[in-house]
């Protein structure tokens, strides 16, 4: 019994790392107001531009660095839309969605099916592996997923205990406010959701270089939908981000597990879907659950009005 | 159509120049600028997949003439184009409603499989109803596909659940729950080794326009639904209720109209029309339940560009479905004559969205030559 937790928890953290990188962009973009529904296209973006560059240059690392960047220009479409021309956020960030998701196996198509030699291997963390119990988290786990855990804590201390965030934050609450202190919004927004879509590129890598080193049309499966609404009842904070994407990450583990010699492996395949609606319900039955959401989400700033 | 409520029109004073134009703002845009800006929409995606063409190798002219040929080229390929764009139309239709009522209907996908699921099992397991056996099966469809969208309408009315993410959630199970059926319960006796339910038995056949693959059934329903719903939001006060909370929610609150019972009643429409195309593809196209993302290929997701460019026009969505009809056919040429994957014309739905919601705010725009510069 010990084992099958232990081995779920370990997989949990694999399986929540393109969770917890998705979800931590998502994250930053809706703390400044912007809603980006692109993740799915972000990200499978990046997978194939991790996949292709990995192949062709051999180095994973070369490969993960041109991911986030393919995001980062894919959050910028989104950006320039729903930041510069102010048009709906919901819309454009669809839009990207279905773009990466064409672009992608359009381009994708000569990589489908090709072996990758030089996959980002896991490694084990001395010292820190031989802790009992939370040992499990640091042996034989992907760089990538010791990269989000830290990455997670510097964002929630960048957000919550630094001036930046506070600007962040606001930037979200109450551009005007922001605007009158002399802060730029738009600069603040572009950064936010750019860097949403740089970690939203570095997930698809992960599932493409590291965890399942291959690059198939339409890969992310949802994964981007999904992390999307952990950054929602995580109630925007990083380190709830990373709790929810564990969480999801042992659902996703559970339903690959020996669970599948007793149901039926597709209904597997919907309980994180079923336990996302169950999550957004109970979160929202909470009180004051939506004392959270950032005032300004979702709405374009204009000078001069409220 | 605007989404934005939080940019209230605000009445500025009028007229500036720019360059040798003139550049008014006016609250009811003619619909021949509407359609102008569209087509500019239309032309620019045009462009740039041109460009993504080119960069993939592909002479762009000689891609666009094959396209061409092969979607519009004769009375065949014109039928796949028809066919095509009956569930958009369907779907399509439907979303304009849900659209002006502020629903973010992204579910119409899920909708879909569960129309097809609720004809199927009429089909498969009330074989009875003589003559009345398809019409029962859209009945049945409507029904499935109006309670897939009442989950999420009812989280977003009572607990303020975002319904994008919601109706996102719904097809991911949607599909799961078809994959489940055509591999276990539902599974074939007679199909060894394929995840298909039994063939529909002959009563259950959506009948076609000869040697084509139209069924005219339900292009006929969808163009009534085109009728009733161009009818209810001109003439009704269920319509005039969706304008107001469309346009307005906080008003209309205010003069009490009853936001939950519209909302719903709207969303159930808009998925139960999903159903209904769900309905005509297994009856028509497929005759069995099989693999989801056979059955759908995407109808839910290109529809919201069939009602985006449509404006809220429900009549528009007539041509608007027909015109994503031959992106759609276009697909299959691609991969067919130009080894390209049929998925590419996602790309082609993506810019042509983005180019419409760029266009949005020059709608109230009056841009004219100025006079005596």
């Amino acid at each position: 019994m010990d084992n099958i937790i232990l081995s779920t928890a370990a997989r949990a953290l694999a399986f929540g790392t393109p969770l917890m990188l998705g979800s931590l962009g998502a994250v930053y973009a809706e703390r400044a107001g912007v809603v980006n529904l692109g993740m799915e296209g972000m990200m499978i973006l990046g997978a194939l531009a991790g996949f292709a560059i990995t192949k062709n240059t051999g180095s994973p690392l070369e490969g993960i660095l041109i991911a986030a960047l393919v995001g980062g220009l894919a959050a910028s479409i989104h950006a320039f839309i729903s930041i510069t021309l102010k048009a709906n956020q919901y819309v454009s960030g669809l839009a990207l969605s279905m773009f990466g998701l064409g672009l992608s196996s359009l381009l994708g198509k000569p990589f489908e099916g090709l072996p990758l030699f030089t996959q980002l291997e896991n490694v084990s963390i001395p010292g820190l592996s031989s802790i009992p119990g939370l040992g499990v988290f640091f042996t034989d786990q992907s760089p990538l997923s010791y990269f989000a855990l830290v990455l997670g804590v510097v964002l929630w201390l960048v957000l919550f205990r630094s001036k930046l965030g506070v600007v962040i934050r606001s930037t979200g609450e109450n551009p005007s406010a922001v605007d009158a202190l002399g802060g730029n919004v738009t600069l603040v927004r572009y950064a936010c959701v750019i860097f949403g879509g740089m970690l939203a590129g570095m997930a698809g890598a992960f599932l493409s270089v590291a965890y399942r080193p291959a690059w198939t049309e339409g890969l992310t499966g949802g994964i981007g939908w999904i992390a999307l609404s952990i950054a929602i009842f995580a109630a925007w904070n990083p380190l709830g981000a990373i709790g929810g994407s564990l969480f999801f990450g042992a659902l996703y583990s559970l339903s690959f597990s020996k669970l599948q010699e007793s149901i039926s492996p597709s209904l597997l395949k919907m309980m994180p879907f079923i336990c996302v609606l169950l999550a957004l319900s109970l979160n929202a039955l909470r009180k004051n659950s939506r004392s959270n959401v950032p005032e300004a989400l979702g709405l374009p700033y204009q000078r001069g009005q409220r | 159509m605007s989404l934005d409520t939080a940019t209230a029109p605000i009445k500025r004073s009028n007229a500036r120049q720019w360059g040798p134009f003139n550049i008014e703002t006016r609250e009811t845009p003619p619909q021949s600028w509407l359609f102008t800006l569209s087509m500019l929409s239309v032309l620019a995606t045009l462009i740039l997949t041109g460009v993504i063409f080119a960069l993939y190798g592909q002479n762009p002219i000689t891609a666009y003439v094959t396209l061409a040929q092969g979607t519009l080229g004769d009375l065949s390929s014109l039928g796949v184009v028809l066919q095509r764009a009956i569930p958009l139309m369907l779907i399509g239709v439907g979303l304009v409603v849900a659209f002006r009522a502020q629903f973010f209907n992204i579910g119409a996908e899920g909708q879909l499989l569960a129309g097809a699921v609720g004809a199927s099992a009429v089909a498969l397991f009330f074989p009875n109803f003589g003559f009345l056996e398809i019409p029962v099966m859209f009945i049945v469809a409507f029904i499935c596909g109006a309670v897939w969208g009442f989950i999420p309408a009812i989280l977003k009315l009572k607990l303020e659940i975002n319904e994008v993410i919601s109706t996102l959630m719904m097809n991911y199970i949607a599909i799961s729950i078809v994959e489940w059926l055509v591999n276990g319960p539902w599974k074939g006796k007679n199909q060894v080794g394929y995840s298909y339910t039994d063939t529909f038995p002959d009563a259950a056949w959506i009948p076609k326009i000869s040697s084509s693959t139209v069924h005219y059934p339900t292009l006929i329903v969808a163009l009534a639904l085109v009728a009733l719903v161009a009818f209810v939001i001109a003439r009704t006060r269920l319509g005039f209720r969706m304008r107001i909370l469309g346009e307005n929610p906080v008003a209309a609150k205010y003069v009490g109209i009853n936001t939950l019972s519209t909302t719903l009643a709207v969303v159930m429409l808009s998925a139960g029309a999903a159903g209904i195309a769900g309905a005509g593809e297994v009856g028509a196209i497929h005759h069995k339940l099989l693999d989801p993302a056979q059955i759908s290929l995407g109808y839910g997701y290109t529809a919201i560009i069939v009602a985006w460019l449509a404006r809220g026009n429900p009549i528009s969505v007539i041509f608007t479905a027909i015109f994503l009809g031959v992106v759609f056919a276009a697909g299959d040429v691609m991969k067919v004559s130009l080894q390209m994957p049929a998925q590419t014309t996602n790309v082609i739905n993506g810019l042509l969205l983005f180019f419409l919601i760029s266009t949005e705010p020059l709608v109230k725009l009056k841009i004219s030559l100025a006079r005596g510069t």
